[in-house]
């Protein structure tokens, strides 16, 4: 089932949560919404689901107008952050839930309703748990209960609110690539919201960057990586090395040093310099473009970075850049920086 | 025999104690090595002191008046006892009693209930008053509550003369003793409630309407059974204060033996006419309420962590 999202706009009060915001997410597919936390993500997936309602703009299931119906006539399956398990029912009787409140011609009988249950409990993979309670289980298998109780209602969209976020690190890495296969299986689309950028690019098919209320770019995991379309997703996605620039008659000055770096055909004003850490070359400090001093240098596993003061124009500038293997830095030294791959935008 | 009641009303909220007791624990878990280590280091005679003076104290001003109100009760034997409780004025004060401690029950777990859910699951203008006016009556001394009413309603009061021309009498009558046990009780099922319903917040509701269930639904399938110990440990705090109300009541009910005696106006009266063994059997009833309210509550207390996890 496709989703159409169509100029919605929400305010809380004085904060804009969402501001005027289009996106088209086609049917089948598992969709992230990644943001920093204050970017309108999760109000987005309430507004899906029916449990907020948007000051204006249209929500469109498969071309049909979904805020014409309460959250409980869409038919949305959805994953609460901290589960929301019903806290005083079984595994069993959780899952359950969404079958035994159906009323009139829709009502199953209490063994099709059985059946339902542990079929979803298998699929999930904790039929063993059925009789517990959700105090009684881990964060993980919690989780689990809260995917098959979303799923028992059969919706062909499934909406997830930072499914991860509690679970510790080995655990949230095993149920991501779980979940994948779990949507591969279901012919539902999902939409996920997480803060966690290595979760959404290993898990969408689309990752759909959010901040401050607007959707700063659409694409597949690759194309936000390798090709930011603003300075915030370049700043939020991967880690970055930036640097405060300035576009003056042709030619791109960082600090007062005027650079041969391409200016990208930004026009004249004040820039933002990005690059990865690891597509920028050490060189000696003349004939860099920019060069600083060795604050620290780190080693963690295979990496080595090193944290560089720049002088910029307005103060000291510290930025991350990885050391090749082999090449030593002292601490203290000169030393100069040539960025190979890099990004120029309009500074904010 | 307002003392049970008043010992059981300033009792701290068990909710807020399982919670901290929970908070406690998760932190100890996630810390193992600094449990946190004895904190009785007095010297023992210092211990057996001060719990010495407790003890002493809780047998001088609980235990004994609790005792002494059996002994004189039993004084003249059971024959007296049994006597006492089957007269028909005290019969009509404990059918009294109880037709008031139930409908103010039933009329308390309602505003209660709607109240707290009401404050807890959503935001609208005036809120903190409302919250603010549930705990009036804490704030109230009863006898002020009860003149309130006699102002509003009695033969001078302010709708004295729509209440003649359609002929409903409220004080020294049923409604007038109901009106004013009712607003003393008022904030007890509510003030249970509404700490752990915003501690629970509104993603159950919220994941039960997505669901599918209606408003109805999500409200006995999850919001009840969520707050279920809570609200029986309310109404028994309410019950056991609705037996036990004696200003607000003395000042509405106007005395008539028979008609609007409660068990605790009765007992005075009986005290008053020096007829003890009557008076101390009456009151042993309501002595027993409280034990009974007592056992209850402490079985509760348990359960509520149940609610708080």
């Amino acid at each position: 089932m496709s989703i159409d999202i169509v100029n919605v706009t929400k305010r809380f009060k004085t904060f804009t949560a969402l501001d005027n915001v289009s996106l088209r997410i086609p049917g089948g597919q598992l969709v992230a919404l990644l943001g920093p936390s204050g970017s309108g993500k999760t109000t987005l997936l309430r507004i899906i689901a029916g449990l907020d309602w948007p000051d204006g703009g249209e929500v469109r299931f498969d071309g049909q107008d979904a805020l014409a119906r309460s959250v409980r006539e869409r038919n949305v399956g959805f994953v609460f952050q901290h589960y929301a398990l019903f806290r005083h029912m079984s595994v069993f009787e959780n899952v359950a839930f969404g079958l035994r409140v159906r009323k009139g011609a829709d009502k199953l009988p209490d063994a099709a309703i059985r059946e339902k249950v542990n079929q979803l409990l298998s699929l999930v993979q904790i039929d063993w748990l059925a009789d517990r309670y959700p105090a009684q289980l881990s964060g993980g298998q919690r989780q689990r209960v809260a995917l098959a109780r979303a799923l028992a209602i059969s919706p062909r969209i499934l909406l997830l609110d930072e499914p991860f976020g509690a679970l510790d690190a080995k655990v949230r890495k095993e149920l991501r690539r779980w979940l994948r296969n779990l949507h591969e299986e279901l012919p539902v689309t999902s939409v996920l919201v997480t803060h966690d950028q290595e979760e959404a690019l290993e898990l969408a098919d689309t990752v759909v960057v959010m901040g401050k209320g607007r959707i700063e770019q659409v694409g597949s995991p690759q194309e936000v990586y390798d090709t930011p379309a603003t300075a915030f997703v370049h700043d939020f996605i991967g880690e970055s090395l930036s640097l405060p620039a300035r576009v003056a008659d042709g030619a791109l000055y960082v600090g007062a040093r005027r650079t041969a770096l391409d200016t990208q055909g930004l026009g004249e004003g004040p820039a933002r310099l990005l690059a990865r850490p690891h597509d920028v070359d050490f060189a000696e400090p003349g004939t860099a473009p920019v060069a600083g001093r060795v604050l620290a240098v780190r080693t963690f596993g295979p990496t080595t970075r090193a944290d560089i003061v720049l002088p910029g124009t307005n103060g000291d500038v510290v930025v991350e850049a990885a050391v090749p293997v082999g090449a030593r830095l002292a601490v203290g030294s000169e030393v100069g920086l040539v960025p190979r791959r890099y990004r120029v935008f309009p500074a904010a | 025999m307002t003392l049970a009641a008043d010992a059981l009303r300033t009792t701290t909220h068990p909710a807020a104690h399982a919670l901290a007791s929970e908070g406690l624990n998760t932190h100890a878990g996630a810390l193992p090595a600094r449990r946190p280590g004895p904190t009785n280091s007095e010297p023992k005679a210092v211990r057996i002191a001060i719990i010495t003076v407790a003890l002493l104290f809780l047998g001088l001003f609980i235990a004994l008046p609790l005792i002494s109100v059996f002994y004189e009760a039993f004084k003249r034997g059971w024959l007296a006892y049994v006597a006492a409780l089957v007269e028909p004025d005290a019969l009509a004060a404990i059918r009294l009693t109880l037709l008031v401690a139930g409908i103010s029950v039933v009329a308390n777990v309602t505003f209660g209930l709607v109240a707290a859910w009401a404050i807890a699951k959503f935001e609208f203008p005036g809120k903190s008053l409302l919250i603010t006016l549930i705990d009036l009556p804490f704030s109230v001394s009863p006898v002020v509550a009860g003149l309130v009413y006699v102002l509003l309603f009695g033969s001078q009061g302010l709708f004295a003369a729509y209440l003649q021309a359609w002929d409903i009498k409220i004080i020294f009558a049923l409604p007038g003793i109901v009106l004013a046990t009712l607003f003393v009780t008022f904030p007890f099922v509510a003030r249970e409630l509404i700490p752990l319903m915003q501690e629970q917040g509104t993603a159950e509701e919220e994941a039960a309407a997505s669901l599918g269930a209606s408003g109805l639904s999500i409200f006995f399938r999850v919001t009840l059974p969520n707050v279920k110990w809570a609200l029986l440990y309310g109404v028994l705090l309410c019950n056991a204060r609705a037996m036990g109300e004696f200003g607000a009541v003395s000042v509405v009910s106007g005395h008539i033996r028979g008609l609007t005696n409660t068990m605790p106006l009765h007992i005075e009266i009986l005290y008053n006419e020096y007829q003890f063994v009557a008076s101390f059997a009456v009151a042993s009833l309501l002595a027993l309420l409280a034990l009974v309210t007592l056992i209850a509550k402490t079985l509760l207390e348990a359960r509520l962590v149940e609610d708080a996890q």
